[in-house]
């Protein structure tokens, strides 16, 4: 019988980890060139810094931390529309977790909070409908934000409020999609990434399948790799495989929950409501085509986006001139090489959005920089 | 933000499609509603904000663990020294 405590603690076993790692050195010599993965999520890179998956790894291995964060990749004038509604009277504006920190151009979320905005972050969006229930006479916009994991749960929300005829509860979408994001960095003249780590969450909702095109456009192996260190150090050896019998292909290895279809209840919850937007701005990226979701034209009664359109801003705002995050998204610089790293920007002062969220590349590299060593040898 | 988790159901609550986890001791309800297989106690499951994700195969986390004993077994042990 399996318990939950061996099931995490099989996944992080150091003894584990380091043979995995020792057979990872003893394949790479024979690795025709560097192999550079990009964890397309900041799950992997909290994962990697947290265990010290670097130091176990040999000089021709690197990790490149890619633009998989929601909270990172959010442009400063989606926070201002945030910052825009929840400044409207009797609008309370719900948003998940970290967002609330993030820097907008006008401050943070928090600061409008602090302000006297009625601003209420939470962990889990069904809790949007009691707000919305207990504040009848009040607006509540619920600012959605995530990758395709996340996206069904909006899905979720936005159906029972329709059931429910809960009609004061309002949505700002800003779901985004990874596919178009891997596209924009493989696109890019100076990328040195020639393969992929994926995260497992989001296929468990989308499938392994969004890889096929990553794989056979651009001959890059892409693993679905779980968030365990050992899931990470099995998805290494996968790929090092891979590229020394000069193969490209996508293979899941989080099988224990991602299967290449994925979850289609989700994937047609998501298709409801849902439909493509033709542009979006990604901090770091730039626009980006077809990279994110808007509701569907029947659902205009709940967006935000249409219903105060003349309230919120549009002006694009770049970030502070020396933070590096748009470089550290696109795979093209990491935390240290930023020279406000960890002396005007650190996770209680964020300049950046990489240093906001708990999974961003420079917070990650913040809090376990020095310690990882120690950390393997002890867990 | 979106890190999930593996918890394990001990009730289910068919009606308001909901399910109780625990999370190594930390016990919380969470929706059921994008799950299309019914769920049973002592499943283990993916949690994300609020809601349960897919299951977690058993089997197949089984089947991992010995692979990866093995591997420990063919570098000679502990592989520190
Ligand atoms: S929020 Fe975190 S876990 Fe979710 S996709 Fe982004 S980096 Fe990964
Ligand atoms: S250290 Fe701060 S300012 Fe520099 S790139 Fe990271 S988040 Fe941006």
């Amino acid at each position: 019988m399996l318990e939950l405590k061996q099931l995490y603690q099989g996944f992080r076993d150091p003894t584990t980890i380091l043979s995995l790692a020792r057979d990872i050195a003893r394949l790479a010599d024979k690795l025709p060139a560097p192999l550079n993965v990009m964890e397309v999520c900041g799950g992997h890179t909290h994962t990697i810094m947290k265990y010290g998956l670097l130091e176990l790894l040999p000089s021709n291995i690197e990790f490149i931390h890619g633009p998989g964060c929601p909270v990172c990749i959010m442009p400063k004038e989606r926070i201002d529309q945030a910052a825009a509604l929840a400044s409207i009277d009797n609008v309370i504006l719900v948003t998940l977790g970290d967002m609330i920190r993030v820097p907008g151009s006008h401050g943070s979320l928090a600061s409008f909070r602090a302000k006297g905005c009625d601003i209420r972050p939470i962990y889990d969006p069904l809790d949007t409908l009691k707000i919305a229930k207990d504040n009848p006479k009040k607006t509540i916009v619920f600012f959605a934000i995530g990758f395709e994991t996340s996206t069904p749960m909006t899905a979720v929300l936005l159906q029972q409020a329709e059931r429910q005829g809960i009609k004061n509860l309002l949505f700002h979408i800003n779901h985004v999609l990874v596919p178009p994001a891997i596209d924009a960095v493989m696109q890019d003249s100076q990328t040195r990434v020639n393969a992929f780590i994926g995260p497992a969450h989001v296929s468990v909702i989308s499938g392994a399948k969004i890889y096929r095109s990553t794989v056979e456009k651009y001959a890059t192996p892409v693993v679905v790799s779980g968030f365990e260190p050992v899931d990470v150090m099995e998805s290494i050896l996968r790929l090092v495989r891979q590229r020394i019998e000069g193969k490209a292909e996508l293979e899941i290895q989080y099988t224990r929950a991602v299967s290449e279809a994925g979850n289609l209840a989700a994937q047609a919850l998501v298709n409801q409501y849902f439909q493509t937007r033709m542009q979006f701005r990604w901090r770091g990226l730039g626009e980006i085509s077809n990279s994110a979701l808007a509701l569907k034209d029947e659902f205009a009664h709940r967006d935000a986006e249409r219903i105060f359109a003349d309230r919120l801003p549009v002006k694009q705002i770049d970030d502070h001139k020396a933070c590096q995050c748009g470089d550290i998204l696109r795979g093209l610089a990491k935390p240290k090489d930023c020279k406000v790293f960890g002396r005007g920007c650190a996770p209680e002062t964020p300049l950046g959005s990489c240093m906001v969220s708990s999974e961003g590349a420079c917070n990650a590299y913040y809090r376990y920089q020095g310690i990882q060593k120690e950390t393997v040898a002890r867990s | 933000m979106c890190l999930s988790i593996p918890s394990e159901v001990i009730a289910v609550d068919a009606e308001r499609q909901s399910v109780t986890v625990d999370t190594l001791g930390v016990r919380r309800d969470v929706s059921s509603h994008l799950i299309s297989d019914p769920l049973a106690i002592g499943d283990y499951v993916l949690i994300h904000i609020g809601f349960v994700m897919n299951k977690i195969d058993r089997d197949d986390a089984l089947n991992s663990l010995e692979l990866y004993r093995e591997i420990v077994e063919k570098m000679g042990g502990n592989p520190l020294n």
